[in-house]
C-alpha cells in the first residue's frame, strides 16, 4: 500500500487529479465573481450565500479544501525529494531548452498558496469569525479591498503566477494520467495556453474595473 | 628476423571432434548423444563466462536457467555496452518466409563460399540449423524485428546471396539483439544463477593440472587483483581487429583474454583472417580514434567512382560524367557495386595506391548518390538511409545528399580467434570460446548479417549443449579454491607485467605506440600482404616492442582507476599478437578472402587460391617466450560441398 | 581554434572534486569531443600529467558509454548527438567549455568525468525482461505484432542506457529510461504477460533507487541523444495504472 500511495508515479497522479480538480474550481469562481461587476451588490452575495448553504457545494468544498491540502502537501513532498536526487548541483546550470516555468512550479505554486491564504484571511475566516467584517456582504468586503492599489498589485501578480502554473499544470496533469495523443495532446497545448490566459485575464479585468472605474 | 615455422601435421593434438554420420543429422545426433548433467549436480558447478556481448550475455543466461553457477565478467560498467551493439545490418537466418527457395543447406552452401572454402562444413551446417532457432527466441525476447502490414516479420537481403533472408530492426539490429540477451541475462541475476562482476578485465586464465579453472581479473576501479576459480571458463570476448588502431571496432575491444589463454595452451587459429569493411568514412584528423562504418546495404543504390584523372582535385560535382571511373562497375559488370566486402576493399585500395585516391590524403573514393537521387527522388533515399545520411553529416559535416559521401576500407571483424572444436572448446579442456573470440564458421570471409546469428548460435543453442559433454566429467569435483599455487603464480605474473608497465617511466603514451603498431599493420598486413612487406613488418613490430617497453609512460598507479595502464596491458599484448598474424600471413601461400598475398593472384588481379596446399586451418601453438609459434594443421574435408573459383565478374 | 577548458577532476569517490583549467591549442574543427580530450590527454600524459578519466568505448553513438555535461548539457549543445559524435566544429576559437560529470544522486562519481551507473542496470535487473527460457520460443511468426507497435517498440528500444535523461533532468528522474523500456514490451504481444509486475518492480526500484518524480518539464526528451519521446512516459503511467 505504501508503495502504491507513496511511489513517484502514484505521487504525481494525486497530484494531477487534485489540481484538475481545482481548476475546474477556478470558472466557478471566475463566473461568480462577474457579478461583482453588477452594481447591485444582491446577486453577488445571494450566490456566496448558496455557495455556502447548499448542501451539495458543501460536500465539494471539503473535497476542494482536502484537494488544496493534498496538492500542497504532495507538491512539497514532491520537491523535496527532487532536490535530494542531486545533492551536488552543476556549476554550469542546465542550459536545456523545456517550458521555462515548468522549473518554477513550486515557487509559483507558493505565491498562488500565499495568495489563497490571504485570500482565505478575507473572507473564509470572516465566515468563521476569525476574522472581522460581515459575512452576509462580501461584495462591500470584495469591493472595499480592490479599492486599495496595494492589495491589487499583490492580486495581479498572483493571478500573473497563477497563469504560468496553470500553463504547465494542465499539460502536466494529462501526460501523468497517461493521456498523451498524437492529435489530442497539441490540444491539450493549445487549451492550457488559453485556459492560463483567460481564467486569470477574467479576475484581473473584475479587479481593475473595479479600481478604477467603481 | 625470418619467423621459424615448423610446420607438423600433428593431428592428435588437433581433433575437432567432428561427429559421425551424414552432415545435416551430425547436430541431432550429437544432441542425442552429448552426456548430460542431473539438476541436483549442476547447483554445484561453477563456469565463467568472461565477456557479456550477444555471445557472452546469451550463454551465460542459458548457463544459468540450465541451473549452473554462472560467473560473468565485463570491462564495462553494464553488459549492455558490448560491441555487438553496433552491428547494424541485420540477422540471417533460413527461414524462408519469402518462399524465395531459401533452406538451412543454401545458407550452409552461402557461407562456405562466402568463406572462399575456408571453414569446416560440420560447424557451418550447424550455424545455419540453428539460425532459425535463433530468429524465434530473439522475437520472443521482445526484439522488435521489422514488420510487415500483416504483422510477420519483414526480410532484407545483404550481400553476395540471391534470397532475402536478413531480419533487421532499422540499422541498429545488434543493439536490440543485444537489448535482448541483456535482458535475459539481467533475468537470471535476479533469480540469483548469475553474478555479474562489472568493470573486470580478465588478465589471465588459470591452468591447474591441464584444465582451465579459474581466471585472474582486475578489479578496474579499485585495482584490486581478484581471482575468480569455476569448473570450466567460457572466453567471449570478441575479435581483435583494433590491432589496426584504426578499424570500426569499439576502441576498448582487445585480445587480451584470447592472447593469455593462447599463452597457457589455447591454439590460436587462422590470425591473419581479418576483415575490412569497404564502407567507413575515412580518417579526418590525426587523432582520430576509430573509422564509423557505413552500412554496406548503402551499396544498394551508391556509385562508386574516382577520378579518371590522377590527383584531380576538383570538387566532385565539377567533373563531368565521362571523367569518372566507375571501377567496380567497370571491373565486375556483373555484380558491380555490390561485389563482397573483400573484393570492394581491395578495389578501392588499387585506385588510391595508383593515385587516384580522393580527399585531402588521397585516401578515400566517392559513393555517389546523385543517380539513385534523380531517379527515386529524395524522399525514397531518405527513407532508406535516413539515419545514415546523418550520420554522415553529422561526422563529416557534407551532407550526402548534395554530394557525394567519401569512403575508405577499414579493419573490421576478425575470422580468425581461439582454435575450438565442434564443441567450442579450445585446446585447453575445459576453456570454451564463442562469438568473434573463436575462429569459428565464417572462413576467409564473412558474409554480411552472419556475424550476429553465429555468435548468438553460439551463446544460446551450441555452448549450452556441448559443455555438458566435459562437465559431465566435473561433477565430483568440488568448488575450485582459489588458493592454489596455479593461482599463486598467475596473480604474481600480472602484478609483474603491471608492475613494469607503470614502471618503465618513459616520455610515450600507450596511444601513440598502438597508432605506430596499428600503421605498420594496416601497411604491411592489411588488405593486401607480400613476402617483402610481411618480413618488414616483423622487423618493424620487434623494434616498437623493444622500444614500447623502454619509453612507454604510463601515469598513476596499480591501484587506482587507471586507463593508461588498461590500454598499455592490452597494446602489449597487441604488439605480441602481431607476430603471429604476420606468421600467418606468411605461412599461407595463397589468396582466399580477406587473405589477399599479392603473389598469389589471378592476372587481372583476383584471389588465387592454392587448395592442393592450403585446405586447411593454421593453429598456432605458443612455444614460449622469445620462440617461433608451432604450427597445426587442422585439414578441411569438404565432403558436402565442391570447392569451385569465386567469380564475380 | 584555440580553447579554454574547465574540467571537473575528481580522484575518487571519496576525494572532493575541483574544476582544472586546461589550454588546448590547434583543436580542428574536424575532431570530435572525445577526440579532443583524446589530444588532451596525451598532452598530459607525455609532460608527465594524469589524464583525465571518461568512459567511451563504440565512438560512433551506439554503445551508451560516453557522456558528460559540456556547457550546461548532457552531451553538448548538440541535439540527439552522444558525446563522441560531437563535432568540434559546433565550438568556436576561444571558447571556454566547461566539462561537468552527470550529477544525480544514484550516480556517484567514480573519477573525474565517469559516474557510477549501475543504478541503470539494477532497474532493468528488477524486470526488464521478458521470461522466456532459451529453447522454449513458439515459430517467430505465431506472434503476430502489428507494424506501428513494432516500429514504435524500436523507437523506445533505441535508449543507449547513457544516462542523459537523468543529467538534464532538474529531478534527476530516471522516467524516461524506464519507460522506453517499459513501452519496448508494453507494445509487444510478447512483453503483456508480464507487463503488471514488469512496470511494478521497476518503479518501485526506480524510486528506492533515490532518482526524483517526473515533473514533466521535457529536458530529457530535448537531451536524449536519441530521441526517445515523452509518449512513452506517459505510456508508462498508464501501464503503472493499469498494473494496481
Amino acid at each position: 500500500m505504501d508503495k502504491l500511495l507513496f511511489s513517484s508515479v502514484s505521487k504525481k497522479f494525486v497530484m494531477a487529479l487534485a489540481g484538475l480538480f481545482l481548476i475546474l474550481f477556478l470558472p466557478v469562481h471566475l463566473f461568480i465573481n462577474f457579478m461583482l461587476l453588477k452594481s447591485d451588490p444582491q446577486p453577488f452575495n445571494e450566490a456566496a450565500r448558496f455557495m455556502v448553504s447548499f448542501p451539495l457545494i458543501r460536500i465539494i468544498e471539503i473535497v476542494l479544501i482536502a484537494a488544496i491540502i493534498i496538492h500542497i502537501c504532495y507538491g512539497i513532498y514532491i520537491q523535496i525529494q527532487n532536490w535530494m536526487a542531486r545533492p551536488t548541483r552543476y556549476a554550469v546550470s542546465i542550459k536545456t531548452k523545456t517550458s521555462f516555468f515548468s522549473k518554477f512550479m513550486i515557487w509559483t505554486g507558493a505565491a498562488v498558496f500565499t495568495f489563497l491564504i490571504i485570500h482565505f484571511f478575507n473572507f473564509y475566516f470572516i465566515r468563521l469569525g476569525l476574522a472581522e467584517g460581515n459575512p452576509d456582504d462580501f461584495y462591500s468586503v470584495a469591493h472595499r479591498l480592490f479599492k486599495i492599489p496595494a492589495y491589487n498589485y499583490i492580486y495581479l501578480v498572483c493571478f500573473i503566477l497563477l497563469g504560468l502554473h496553470l500553463y504547465h499544470a494542465i499539460i502536466s496533469a494529462f501526460q501523468t494520467l497517461g493521456l498523451n495523443h498524437r492529435f489530442w495532446t497539441p490540444v491539450v497545448k493549445a487549451f492550457a495556453l488559453i485556459y492560463a490566459i483567460v481564467i486569470p485575464a477574467g479576475f484581473a479585468v473584475i479587479s481593475i474595473t473595479i479600481w478604477l472605474f467603481r | 628476423m625470418v619467423v621459424q615455422i615448423e610446420n607438423t601435421r600433428n593431428m592428435e593434438k588437433l581433433n575437432a571432434h567432428i561427429p559421425d554420420g551424414p552432415l545435416a543429422l551430425k547436430w541431432t545426433k550429437y544432441k542425442a548423444s552429448v552426456k548430460l548433467v542431473n539438476p541436483a549436480n549442476k547447483r554445484k558447478i561453477d563456469i565463467i563466462v568472461v565477456g557479456t556481448g550477444v555471445a557472452g550475455a546469451a550463454a551465460a543466461s542459458t548457463l544459468g536457467e540450465l541451473g549452473y553457477n554462472v560467473k560473468t565478467f565485463s570491462y564495462h560498467d553494464t553488459p549492455r555496452r558490448a560491441h555487438s551493439v553496433a552491428s547494424q545490418g541485420g540477422i540471417n537466418a533460413a527461414k524462408n518466409y519469402r518462399n524465395d527457395g531459401d533452406s538451412v543447406y543454401r545458407l550452409f552452401i552461402d557461407m562456405i563460399k562466402g568463406g572462399d572454402y575456408r571453414a569446416r562444413e560440420a560447424n557451418v551446417y550447424r550455424a545455419a540449423e540453428v539460425s532459425n532457432q535463433v530468429i524465434d527466441h530473439f522475437t520472443a525476447l521482445g526484439v522488435p524485428f521489422a514488420r510487415d502490414y500483416g504483422g510477420t516479420l519483414n526480410t532484407r537481403s545483404f550481400g553476395g546471396v540471391q534470397v532475402s533472408r536478413t531480419f533487421y530492426a532499422k540499422g541498429q539490429t545488434g543493439q536490440q539483439c543485444l537489448l535482448a540477451s541483456y535482458a535475459s541475462l539481467n533475468r537470471q541475476i535476479k533469480n540469483g544463477t548469475v553474478t555479474m562482476y562489472p568493470y573486470r578485465e580478465m588478465l589471465d586464465l588459470v591452468v591447474i593440472d591441464g584444465r582451465a579453472r579459474g581466471i585472474i581479473a582486475r578489479n578496474m576501479i579499485s585495482g584490486e587483483i581478484e581471482r575468480h576459480s569455476a569448473h570450466a571458463v567460457v572466453l567471449a570476448t570478441g575479435g581483435y581487429g583494433t590491432i589496426f588502431y584504426l578499424s570500426t571496432l569499439a576502441v576498448n575491444s582487445n585480445a587480451t583474454a584470447a592472447w593469455k589463454s593462447y599463452k597457457k595452451g589455447a591454439f590460436f587459429a587462422n590470425p591473419s583472417f581479418v576483415q575490412i569493411h569497404p564502407t567507413s568514412i575515412p580518417q579526418m584528423n590525426e587523432f582520430q580514434a576509430k573509422l564509423t562504418l557505413m552500412s554496406e546495404s548503402l551499396r544498394n543504390d551508391g556509385r562508386i567512382w574516382v577520378p579518371k584523372e590522377k590527383g584531380d582535385k576538383r570538387p566532385p560535382n565539377d567533373i563531368p560524367e565521362n571523367e569518372r571511373d566507375y571501377y567496380l562497375e567497370r571491373r565486375y559488370p556483373a555484380f558491380g557495386n555490390l561485389v563482397p566486402r573483400d573484393i570492394a576493399s581491395r578495389a578501392a585500395k588499387e585506385r588510391c595506391d595508383a593515385g587516384y585516391g580522393v580527399g585531402p590524403a588521397g585516401l578515400s573514393v566517392y559513393l555517389d548518390f546523385r543517380d539513385a537521387l534523380a531517379k527515386q527522388g529524395k524522399k525514397a533515399i531518405e527513407e532508406k538511409y535516413g539515419n545514415l545520411f546523418d550520420m554522415y553529416k553529422t561526422i563529416t559535416g557534407t551532407d550526402p545528399y548534395t554530394e557525394p559521401m567519401r569512403i575508405y576500407p577499414a579493419g573490421h571483424y576478425t575470422m580468425g580467434g581461439l582454435w575450438v572444436d565442434y564443441e567450442l572448446m579450445t585446446t585447453i579442456p575445459g576453456l570454451y570460446a564463442i562469438g568473434e573470440a573463436n575462429f569459428a564458421d565464417h572462413g576467409a570471409n564473412r558474409l554480411g548479417a552472419s556475424s550476429l546469428m553465429q555468435i548468438a548460435a553460439d551463446g544460446y543453442f551450441i555452448l549450452p549443449v556441448t559443455i555438458n559433454n566435459y562437465l559431465a566429467g566435473q561433477i565430483k569435483v568440488p568448488s575450485i579454491p582459489v588458493e592454489g599455487r596455479e593461482f599463486d603464480e598467475a596473480e604474481k605474473s600480472v602484478k609483474e607485467r603491471l608492475e613494469k608497465l607503470v614502471s618503465i617511466g618513459g616520455k610515450q603514451s600507450a596511444t601513440s605506440f598502438h597508432k605506430r603498431l596499428g600503421k605498420i599493420m594496416w601497411d604491411y598486413c592489411g588488405m593486401s600482404r607480400n613476402e617483402k612487406g610481411l618480413l618488414k613488418a616483423l622487423d618493424l613490430v620487434k623494434n616498437l616492442r623493444e622500444e614500447f617497453w623502454k619509453d612507454l609512460r604510463v601515469p598513476g598507479s596499480l591501484k587506482e582507476l587507471n586507463q593508461e595502464l588498461e590500454k598499455a596491458a592490452r597494446i602489449a599484448d597487441f604488439l605480441e599478437l602481431a607476430d603471429l598474424l604476420i606468421a600467418d600471413a606468411l605461412f599461407r601461400k595463397e589468396s582466399c578472402g580477406a587473405h589477399f598475398r599479392e603473389e598469389y593472384q589471378t592476372a587481372d588481379g583476383e584471389t588465387l587460391r592454392n587448395d592442393a596446399e592450403y585446405t586447411c586451418v593454421a593453429a598456432w601453438e605458443y612455444a614460449g617466450e622469445g620462440k617461433a609459434p608451432i604450427l597445426h594443421r587442422e585439414e578441411l574435408k569438404f565432403e558436402e560441398v565442391e570447392m569451385k573459383v569465386r567469380s564475380y565478374k | 581554434m584555440n580553447l579554454t577548458l574547465k574540467i571537473w577532476r575528481q580522484k575518487d569517490a571519496k576525494s572532493k572534486g575541483k574544476f582544472v583549467t586546461y589550454k588546448m591549442a590547434d583543436v580542428s574543427p574536424e575532431m570530435s569531443f572525445l577526440e579532443m580530450l583524446d589530444a588532451l590527454n596525451k598532452k598530459l600524459v607525455e609532460s608527465g600529467g594524469d589524464p583525465v578519466a571518461f568512459e567511451h568505448d563504440c565512438r560512433e553513438g551506439i554503445c551508451g558509454t560516453c557522456g558528460m555535461y559540456i556547457n550546461g548539457h548532457p552531451h553538448g549543445p548538440v541535439p540527439a548527438v552522444t558525446t563522441c559524435m560531437l563535432s568540434m566544429r559546433y565550438f568556436s576559437d576561444g571558447d571556454t567549455i566547461t566539462v561537468e560529470p552527470w550529477r544525480a544522486k544514484p550516480f556517484p562519481v567514480i573519477r573525474d568525468l565517469i559516474v557510477d551507473r549501475s543504478a541503470m542496470d539494477k532497474i532493468q535487473v528488477a524486470g526488464g525482461y521478458i521470461s522466456v527460457n532459451t529453447g522454449a520460443a513458439p515459430d517467430a511468426n505465431s506472434i503476430l505484432v502489428p507494424k506501428k507497435n513494432a516500429e514504435e517498440a524500436f523507437d523506445a528500444a533505441a535508449c543507449i542506457g547513457c544516462g542523459a535523461c537523468v543529467a538534464a533532468c532538474k529531478n534527476a528522474s530516471a522516467m524516461l529510461f524506464v519507460s522506453a523500456r517499459i513501452s519496448q514490451y508494453a507494445l509487444l504481444p510478447q512483453g503483456r504477460l508480464e507487463a503488471k509486475e514488469r512496470v511494478r518492480a521497476m518503479v518501485e526500484k526506480m524510486d528506492e533507487l533515490g532518482f526524483g518524480n517526473c515533473s514533466n518539464t521535457g529536458a530529457c526528451e530535448a537531451e536524449c541523444p536519441k530521441q526517445v519521446k515523452l509518449v512513452n512516459i506517459a505510456r508508462l503511467n498508464r501501464e503503472y495504472y493499469k498494473a494496481y
